[in-house]
């Protein structure tokens, strides 16, 4: 892949299980991917697939069951200290649900300043200078930051969340769904601050979502997750072009194109039946309950996660003879 | 065609204590037998409110019908009292919600949830609503339905709630079924399953659909006609492809210019709709558009536009269509199949 000291993010075998009374949830089942500075990774998925709780784990909201994360290769799991502080200012993370993530009792003001004021880092004036500054970026203003989360609407609550993530001049910023809570219209002026201050202050992004259509857009790379493993990684372009898992094949087709000639004309591959579930998954590759190409190996080996074309992982049965 | 459905002049609003939200300021449209039509606009515009109106769920108070017609089969649903509505709901007109999750009883089994219906309205014996029941869910593709019938709505997957919701709703046969962000909650690969379920259904029982939705992906894979709305106004009508293809009003351009495509190559960047809806309670006079519109003229604050007809099957509600207008192109990445 791409050179060593490009890659600001290593994660190696991460795994994160929970525990329900007797039963384990394999939310994240050995997962291995870098992302490289600068660019902005995609993570799409179906719900329960572990995509978000991948993002949480990474920036240590939950702890992970096993595995390594190495951030500017730094073992994120062993930090402690000042190295911890560092980290915690470094990688920050914007939330899916903008009425549920802003605290309803906080002026915006005292949200975006909260790490400013962890990390003490600025006081008075200095502090509501800092804070108009980062409103003014995100295309608010000096007024709003008297006000209440609840004074504003969807797409600009969600821009409070980016002036917080912000706030504290991080290299990365994990964004769970920050944008399917919005609407349609609102989703692109979202969308296109986010690559604004990319490209403004070199920033890196794990972008996690269900829509397929907003990934493509964002996104450079794109990974794809079922049921707890990545199934395939690759660049955005070539995942389109030629996708190579079944899964990553089907759930392309399925994605609705707002285009009524394209509807009537192209081929759809339709799954069968829904997701198994994550406390008992299925032997072997996981997708074989519902693949359309499913053979005997499958149910007995788990494939491996394998370079089949330049820079195009999969992990399928199906490209085992290739190379 | 004989239209089931004639909604003239609907006019809807809410007391609250900030005073009266005018969630509905006259929506005019029509359904014929067997087509699908499709309300599309964001959240607020009023096209769940005008659903729920058509199937008189708005409680009252704080919901009123101001004003207009709700004309079914030659009735005014508008004028129904509560007691003649039960016997259209679930019967003539039947609904299926976004969320399944909340809108099944946890308490009762999915076969009874089915066979209320069916007993109610069409006096069928215990037993010969069982077998429909287990008919219907075969039907919506539910497997082993003569013991899935006995279990509780927990007991079901997302999607397979959501063919349980299709299957009391189609139970009793209706003339139309309004389907409410029926695909919203799924994902992906579910919502294929079940937009080609309501397809496939459609074509076997003949029912007309009005689908609400903000999806033009699915729009354009199961509509005949679309309704678009904007702040409790159509603002755009027309057959699918003429709202794809050649759409006339700068919103609809606006809905389609800001949705990125899967099967384009695009490094054109989206182009997002500035600002945010008005609010309701304080309707602007004019086109309530024009404040985000970015061809707005003077007239378009002052007055709102009448509809015009661009064809027989598409009308809008813009100045720009006025012969003395200035001649507008739609932006690149609003019109499909360019």
């Amino acid at each position: 892949m791409a050179s060593k000291e490009n890659v600001i993010l290593e994660v190696k075998d991460l795994k994160k299980h929970f525990h329900i009374g007797k039963q384990v949830v394999q939310a994240v089942d050995g997962v291995t991917f870098d992302v490289i500075r600068g660019e902005t990774l995609g993570l799409v998925g179906e719900s329960g697939c572990g995509k978000s709780t991948i993002g949480r784990t990474l920036i240590r909201l939950y702890e992970a069951t096993s595995g390594s994360v190495k951030f500017n290769d730094q073992d994120v799991y062993k930090l402690k200290g000042k190295g911890l502080n560092q980290f915690n200012q470094k990688m920050q993370m914007i939330f899916q649900d903008p009425y549920a993530s802003l605290n309803p009792r906080m002026k915006v003001l005292d949200i975006i300043a909260e790490g400013i004021d962890i990390h003490g880092l600025a006081k008075g004036e200095e502090r509501r200078r800092r804070v108009v500054e980062l409103l003014e970026v995100v295309g608010l203003n000096a007024e709003h930051a008297d006000r209440f989360a609840h004074e504003f609407s969807g797409g600009q609550r969600q821009r409070i969340g980016i002036a917080r993530a912000l706030a504290l001049e991080p290299d990365f910023i994990i964004a769970d769904e920050p944008i399917s809570a919005l609407d349609v219209s609102i989703q692109a002026q979202v969308v296109n601050l986010m690559k604004k201050l990319q490209k403004e202050r070199g920033l890196t992004y794990l972008f996690i979502a269900h829509d397929l259509s907003m990934v493509k857009y964002i996104s450079d790379r794109i990974g794809v997750m079922y049921l707890g493993n990545l199934v395939e990684l690759s660049d955005s372009d070539s995942l389109y072009d030629e996708p190579l898992h079944p899964y990553t094949q089907a759930l392309l087709s399925a994605v609705p194109v707002p285009d009524p000639e394209v509807s009537r004309t192209r081929e759809r591959i339709i799954l069968e039946g829904d997701v198994p579930s994550p406390i008992n998954p299925p032997s072997g590759c996981r997708f074989r309950t519902r693949c359309p190409h499913v053979m005997d190996i499958c149910a007995q080996e788990v494939p491996e996660w394998k370079e089949a074309r330049p820079k195009h992982w999969v992990a399928c049965h199906l490209y085992n003879e290739d190379k | 065609m004989t239209k089931v459905l004639d909604v003239k002049d609907l006019h809807v609003s809410f007391n609250t204590f900030n005073g009266e939200v005018q969630a509905v300021r006259g929506v005019t449209f029509d359904v014929t037998k067997g087509e699908t039509v499709a309300i599309v606009g964001e959240s607020g515009c009023g096209k769940s409110v005008t659903s729920q109106t058509i199937m008189r769920l708005i409680p009252n108070p704080p919901g009123f019908i101001k004003e207009g017609q709700i004309v079914f089969e030659g009735q005014d649903l508008a004028q129904y009292s509560e007691k003649q509505m039960e016997k259209v709901r679930g019967n003539d007109i039947a609904m299926i919600f976004q969320d399944p999750m909340t809108s099944l009883n946890p308490t009762m089994t999915v076969g009874r949830q089915i066979t209320e219906g069916l007993i109610q309205h069409q006096n069928m014996s215990k037993q010969e609503a069982h077998e429909k029941a287990i008919e219907m869910l075969r039907l919506v593709g539910i497997p082993s339905p003569e013991s899935r019938i006995k279990q509780y709505p927990h007991q079901f997957s997302g999607g397979m709630r959501q063919r349980a919701m299709i299957a009391i709703a189609l139970a009793c046969q209706p003339k139309l079924l309004i389907a409410d962000e029926p695909t919203t909650a799924l994902d992906v690969t579910i919502q294929a399953q079940i937009i080609d379920l309501m397809k496939d259904l459609q074509n076997k029982i003949d029912t007309s659909i009005i689908l609400i939705t903000h999806d033009l992906g699915v729009v354009a894979d199961i509509a005949d006609r679309v309704v678009v709305m904007y702040a409790g106004k159509v603002i755009e009508t027309g057959k699918l492809d003429e709202i794809f293809y050649q759409p006339k009003h700068p919103y609809t351009w606006g809905l389609l210019a800001s949705m990125p495509r899967l099967d384009q190559d695009d490094n054109t960047e989206l182009l997002p709709i500035p600002g945010s809806p008005p609010n309701l309670l304080n309707p602007p006079p004019g086109c309530p558009f024009a404040a985000r519109c970015p061809h707005a003229m003077k007239v378009c604050t002052e007055q709102m536009p009448e509809t015009t007809e661009v064809s027989t099957t598409h009308q809008v509600a813009c100045w720009l269509d006025h012969p003395l207008a200035p001649d507008v192109k739609p932006p690149a990445g609003a019109v499909r199949g360019e």
